[in-house]
């Protein structure tokens, strides 16, 4: 047989591509799946799209889920592709979590404190049994109370005792952002943060999971975990005065972690930090064990752990990164490979030589 | 062994009837450091390092000749290690200065040499022998690539001479050549400790720095290294700074010797003279806690 | 073209940011300039370096040729060449000697470039020591002190252990004998082709997010000793369609006992002798 150079790239391509359209709308005979069922019924999909993608835009979020058939990384990429066409306009103001309105507030350090241990809509107490009668009756409303109730911070009730590390000073310098500037280190904790809160929530499980098995970190507590509406505020420059411009759900949590004390500093409660978007538990709560890991060498303890790392843990954190590169091996490597090949058989054949000669002598 | 010209004296409290220098001066009794003689190769003066509320180093000096052997003794906490890292650049001192003398002959303040000035001298007129040569040596690495590593680190360019120079230096350091290309992983505590000092020495340093470089060998192979060093130090001119708390080390390689205790030094002069007459009661009591053989 | 989207893709502030980058990098031959890579539509991995750095050079004027294994037509580089199609509708080439811009993953193309070119090559990994040293911090300090003694270990540890260097792709080389550079995995036998070349060379890593280049005319010598010098190697055959004996050769295998055939890589020479070989036929 004849060989031809291999054309048709393109035509493979646009095969592949209208394939892949027809796979991911399945069974004509099925109903189309609309962004707004996505949005409203998958919403902890979209809540993990848009802290991964690094941009809260619910319909947005729930769009790219289709488009990927529900790969949710591939659907982080997408958001993240359309996020660096976005112009910036403004930073907002830090926002007052302390003052959010609370779907869901838990704190695992005292029994009962101001503002009371709020379950709200929780997997937690569920059992986990398939239930094969989902779509019989719809469940009723929830019915939000009309003047919903203060739920100050636990950190208040510590901090007053001194107990607990304060709050870092706030600053004026501008926080890093990685999605302008390179990672560099050493990294600041902001930068560090930023990271963690776009990274990949099993990365973040895993290495969180670590610290507790062993891998470094000390006995975590769950400080608080809170769940709501926070209010976004900016100061344009045009008006000179901060305005509302709405809310976003966040989820935060603090961790509690027992600190010695050194020669220097007497002992206190030291502190993880996690906050991303959406109703996301797992996600920040990972992120506020790896954070406090990472303060291990700042904090003068020993640093040996992967979570410690603070290299290895921003530089795996990033799943669109990290399955760029993974998938790339899939992309045509002949060319390295062919010199890879002539290598090894120039070796063998160098090594029979050898071996022939000397078997002659 | 070379023996070093008389040492000049601190001002202050005065020596006793055996002729070498007794303790440091007080505070109160103190006056302007010693000036610089015009030919060590490493002097040190006023050197103070504190870790929190512990005094490491306090007012400590130093000063080393070309070719000579200096032990610096002292149980653990004594500061010896310390004062080590301090003379060698790899730690800042709180007060005092470390000045060396480069092959020219010009003196240069230590600690204000900039980084790559301070990386360039470690990797070429200076070693360090590490306590653990673990620590030093790369041990993924062949034994030849090992001792290679400072030349290629040099600018040498010619793999035949390299590995000749590698061959030359694992013979001088009594492992057998055929080794050469083994991995370190392979070879015994004492190999590897003589394999560090191959590499250490295969740029002819002037001075080396040497940490406790018998510690956690057998008594036998303790032996033999010292022996070793004594004979490549003193066929190569090498000026050495050996830390150590074996004072039967001390007398078999050291022309003089400093006592320290706590960040203090307490006694220094010849060895031989020191160790036979001790006048510092910390001193004595280390003399006479040596086993004797 | 694609309206909606600003001339290939990225916005201008981002194209300014870039060409800052690269501008450094051209003051400093080898020397890796960190920049804020963004998230473009392809996969990081996919050549979003090379992508961006084309995109801030890149003008209506330009003639584009993309490549991937030497080849125009693998699906990665039809990819690409169609993103900047829908993107800033330039003119776009299969012809070496017709392109103003080349971009390319994993091979030099065989014909000698010109000083009104660019090539810009795909990076996945801007470290050249890497292996050796996996931490970024150490690194950055061995660069900035010129301190390559590692490198020419691992070399020493090769000859010793395979007569030979064993590194046959991503050769490592020393640029305007100052910095250690990772050339890109093209083929060691390759390097020969950086050295001196007059068009200028750009190389944009996405992911690890590092632009570096080599300005034309500059030295580019691949690591060595004196004794065992560095040696271009490739299959000792011709190619099966166009005969050269000189130019980088695939293997293909053609049918399954195993028959196989050697044909050049770069598909635009080889497509470019045959014609000509054709043409002197016909003549």
């Amino acid at each position: 047989m004849a060989y031809v150079a291999v054309k048709g790239g393109e035509r493979a391509i646009a095969a592949a591509h209208a394939w892949l359209a027809s796979a991911r709308r399945g069974e004509p005979s099925v109903p189309l799946l609309q962004p707004a069922q996505i949005e409203q019924q998958l919403g902890r999909a979209v809540d993990r799209v848009m802290g991964e993608g690094s941009l809260y835009d619910r319909e947005l979020a729930a769009l790219a889920i289709q488009q990927a058939q529900g790969d949710l990384i591939e659907a982080a990429f997408l958001l993240r592709a359309y996020r660096t066409t976005l112009p910036r306009f403004l930073h907002t103001e830090p926002v007052e979590t302390a003052e959010m309105l609370v779907l869901r507030r838990i704190s695992a350090i005292f029994k009962d404190l101001p503002g009371g241990q709020v379950l709200g809509p929780t997997y937690d107490y569920t059992h986990r049994l398939l239930d094969f009668g989902q779509e019989e009756t719809p469940p009723p409303p929830h019915e939000a109370p009309a003047e919903p109730a203060p739920v100050p911070p636990v950190f208040g009730i510590l901090g007053r005792e001194d107990l607990v590390e304060p709050d870092p000073p706030r600053t004026e310098e501008a926080p890093g952002d990685l999605t302008r500037e390179p990672l560099a280190f050493p990294a600041a904790r902001d930068v560090r943060l930023q990271a963690l809160a776009r990274g990949d929530e099993g990365f973040l499980l895993a290495m969180g999971y670590s610290t507790q098995r062993g891998w470094g970190g000390t006995h975590p507590f769950v400080g608080e975990l809170r769940v709501g509406e926070a209010e976004v505020v900016v100061t344009p420059p045009e008006l000179g005065f901060p305005i509302s411009i709405g809310d976003l759900v966040l989820t935060e949590c603090q961790m509690v972690n027992q600190f010695g004390g050194s020669k220097q500093a007497p002992p206190q409660f030291t502190r993880g930090y996690g906050l991303c978007f959406g109703h996301a538990e797992r996600r920040a709560m990972g992120m506020s064990l790896v954070d406090r890991a990472m303060r291990a060498e700042e904090l003068g303890e020993a640093v040996g752990a992967p979570a410690q790392n603070v290299e290895f843990v921003l530089y795996h954190s990033d799943n669109v990164e990290a399955t760029g590169f993974v998938e790339h091996l899939k992309l045509p490597h002949y060319v390295d490979f062919q010199s890879e090949l002539e290598t090894v058989r120039r070796m063998r054949r160098d090594a029979q030589a050898a071996q022939q000669q000397e078997a002659a002598e | 062994m070379t023996v070093s010209p008389h040492l000049p004296l601190p001002s202050g409290e005065g020596r006793g009837e055996g002729g070498h220098a007794l303790t440091q001066p007080s505070p109160e009794g103190r006056g302007l450091a010693p000036p610089l003689p015009p030919d060590t190769l490493l002097s040190a003066r006023g050197l103070s390092l504190r870790f929190g509320p512990i005094t490491a180093l306090d007012a400590v000096d130093a000063d080393l000749w070309p070719g000579e052997v200096l032990a610096i003794v002292g149980e653990s906490g004594s500061g010896k290690t310390t004062l080590l890292n301090v003379l060698s650049g790899r730690l800042r001192p709180d007060a005092g200065t470390v000045s060396y003398r480069d092959p020219a002959g010009d003196l240069h303040d230590l600690h204000q040499m900039p980084a790559p000035a301070l990386r360039a001298l470690h990797r070429s007129d200076w070693g360090f022998v590490h306590q653990n040569p673990r620590d030093s040596l790369r041990m993924r690495v062949s034994a030849g690539g090992n001792v290679g590593e400072r030349l290629m680190a040099a600018g040498s360019r010619h793999y035949g001479s390299i590995r000749a120079a590698a061959i030359d230096w694992l013979q001088q350091v009594e492992i057998e050549p055929s080794r050469i290309d083994d991995m370190p992983s392979t070879f015994s505590g004492g190999m590897l400790q003589r394999l560090q000092i191959a590499r250490t020495l295969v740029t002819h340093p002037r001075l080396v720095f040497m940490d406790e470089p018998t510690g956690g060998l057998d008594v036998s192979v303790q032996a033999r290294l010292l022996d070793l060093i004594r004979t490549l130090v003193a066929r190569l001119g090498i000026a050495v700074v050996l830390v150590t708390h074996d004072i039967a080390a001390a007398r078999l390689l050291a022309g003089r010797i400093m006592v320290m205790q706590g960040g203090r030094v307490v006694e220094q002069g010849l060895t031989d003279q020191v160790l036979d007459d001790p006048q510092h009661p910390y001193t004595q009591l280390l003399v006479s806690s040596v086993l004797q053989a | 073209m694609n309206a909606g989207y600003n001339f290939a893709y990225l916005d201008e502030q981002t194209k300014r940011m870039i060409r800052r980058a690269i501008l450094k990098g051209v003051a400093i031959p080898g020397h890796q300039v960190p920049f804020g890579s963004r998230e473009m539509p392809l996969p990081y991995g996919w050549g979003t370096g090379g992508i961006q750095v084309t995109a801030s050079v890149l003008g209506p004027d330009d003639v584009l040729k993309v490549i991937d294994q030497g080849a125009d037509d693998t699906t990665n580089a039809v990819s690409i060449r169609r993103f900047f199609g829908r993107t800033a509708g330039v003119r776009t080439t299969t012809r070496t000697q017709e392109a103003t811009i080349i971009q390319t993953r994993h091979r030099i193309p065989e014909a000698k470039l010109r000083e009104d070119q660019i090539i810009v090559y795909q990076v996945p990994q801007p470290e050249p020591m890497v292996r050796l040293e996996p931490s970024r911090a150490e690194t950055k300090r061995m660069h900035a002190l010129a301190e390559y003694g590692l490198m020419h270990v691992k070399l020493y540890e090769d000859i010793t252990r395979y007569g030979h260097f064993a590194t046959s792709y991503d050769y490592p080389v020393m640029v305007n004998g100052r910095y250690l550079m990772a050339p890109s995995p093209i083929p060691a036998f390759d390097n020969p082709k950086l050295h001196r070349m007059p068009a200028l060379q750009l190389f944009g890593a996405g992911r690890e997010k590092r632009i570096y280049a080599v300005p034309p005319y500059t030295d580019v010598r691949s690591l060595d000793f004196e004794d065992h010098a560095f040696q271009p190697r490739r299959a000792p055959h011709a190619c099966a369609l166009c005969g050269s004996r000189s130019s980088y050769l695939d293997e293909v295998v053609t049918d399954d006992r195993g028959t196989r055939m050697f044909v050049c890589s770069d598909t635009d020479y080889c497509a470019e002798r045959v014609a000509e070989g054709q043409k002197e036929a016909a003549e």
